[in-house]
């Protein structure tokens, strides 16, 4: 196997995992805000690492940068969308959640 | 190597059980919000269903349109359903009896039929394939949609249009509820309708020899006009009358009239020469992107602009 086999393989798995993470996440936090924490940074994270994993198996810089493109995208949309729905929630008057 | 050749199968399952879960749970949920959402969730996975089936062209329409555009519209509906009535209504029994009566047959139809279908067929794709060069384009979806069958993506079209007429025998625009306006929402648009706009322009550049077209570069112009429409802005009085209409209809009228052009050189209506057929369907998609966008966008408000509704 070739190395950048390997490396991608591993980068992959690890994306999985914050995935993962970030879905347990959203099952488990008890309120709004935290879900969105769970999900926005996990999920952003796991597709980073993902999309650094198929960057690697990418046929050429232009393939590649599409795919960083769809990442940055992901970020923005996800940092936008997660403030918006806070701050529904926020003037909805839910509370967040305290020990 | 057994385990490389079942994971695809694997993952295939997967996602047709939940397609089947998803579509059930979004029937039966009683919270119309819920359903909505899980409408969309199965308007996703069914994108990458197309894409297991190898049709991105349906992949993407299915996910800007079916998911997307389709979700903001329901959302937007549901939205204005609370506003207005508050009465809780449960499906009553005798209809949902009557459905399944009606349902019921159709089902079995289908099923008869998808599994009397003779396997491995390879249909008309050899026919298309043989004679893509008259066709003016390189991508076999656009040339079917735009070329063989030109009348039915005319058709569309219109069907389109025709929803925007219903939708404006409502009257005017509703009252808009505040938007959510605000420095996060205000740069998110800034920086992404000009990518939107560009996408659109490249996946109508692109539709002739890739996957792409004027349906998907529409939904993705109205997906542009759906953000601005949420963050409150609203379409100048000057634009809403005649310009608005033009844009409306240009789809449908320049399509009408690429069909009719030839008609005097004793071609048949919707048939192109092979040497114009290429500057056409360009010419064609590039007005039908515009208008489907429009149009979407103009779905997605509700009623008839420049008409101020009386409550």
């Amino acid at each position: 196997m070739l190395i950048s086999e390997i490396l991608t393989s591993l980068l992959l798995a690890a994306g999985a995992f914050f995935f993962f993470a970030g879905t347990v996440g959203l099952l488990r936090f008890p309120d709004v805000y935290t879900r969105l924490h769970a999900l926005t940074k996990a999920d952003n994270v796991g597709l980073g690492l993902m999309i650094l994993g198929l960057a690697l198996q990418a046929d050429s810089w232009a393939a590649a940068g599409k795919l960083l493109l769809i990442w940055l995208l992901v970020l923005l949309a996800s940092a936008s969308v997660a403030h918006l729905i806070a701050k529904a929630a926020h003037q909805k008057g839910i509370e967040p959640w305290q020990r | 190597m057994a385990a490389m050749t079942l994971l695809p199968l694997l993952f295939d399952t997967l996602l047709g059980l939940s397609l089947i879960w998803l579509a059930w749970r979004a029937l039966t949920s009683t919270d119309l919000f819920q359903a909505i959402v899980l409408f969309i969730a199965f308007g996703l996975l069914m994108a990458l269903t197309w894409v297991r089936l190898d049709a991105p062209d349906v992949a993407m329409a299915e996910a800007a349109i079916g998911a997307g555009l389709t979700g903001a519209l329901l959302l937007a509906t549901l939205a204005r359903l609370k506003a207005n009535n508050k009465t809780k209504s449960a499906p009553e029994k005798k209809f949902s009896l009557l459905l399944t009566l009606i349902i019921l047959p159709v089902v079995t139809g289908l099923v008869y039929v998808v599994l009397t279908l003779p396997q491995n067929t390879p249909g008309l794709a050899i026919l298309v394939a043989e004679n893509l060069k008259t066709t003016g384009v390189t991508n076999p979806v656009t040339a079917v949609l735009l070329n063989y069958r030109g009348y039915d993506t005319l058709l569309e079209l219109a069907v389109l249009l025709v929803a925007l007429l219903g939708v404006w025998s409502f009257g005017g625009v509703p009252k808009p509820h505040e938007a959510y306006s605000g420095p996060v929402l205000n740069m998110l648009l800034r920086l992404l309708i000009p990518l939107l706009i560009m996408v659109a322009g490249y996946l109508l550049w692109v539709g002739a020899n890739a996957p792409g077209g004027a349906f998907q570069a529409g939904s993705v112009l109205g997906a542009a006009g759906v953000l601005l429409l949420l963050a409150g802005w609203q379409l100048s009085t000057r634009f809403a009358e005649l310009p608005l209409r033009i844009i409306l209809v240009s789809g449908v009228v320049m399509f009408t009239m690429a069909g009719i052009v030839f008609i005097v050189s004793g071609r048949q209506f919707l048939e192109y020469p092979p040497s114009f057929a290429g500057a056409f369907i360009l010419l064609i998609e590039a007005a039908a992107t515009l208008s489907i966008g429009i149009t979407l966008a103009a779905l997605f408000l509700g009623g008839r602009p420049g008409l101020r509704r009386h409550k």
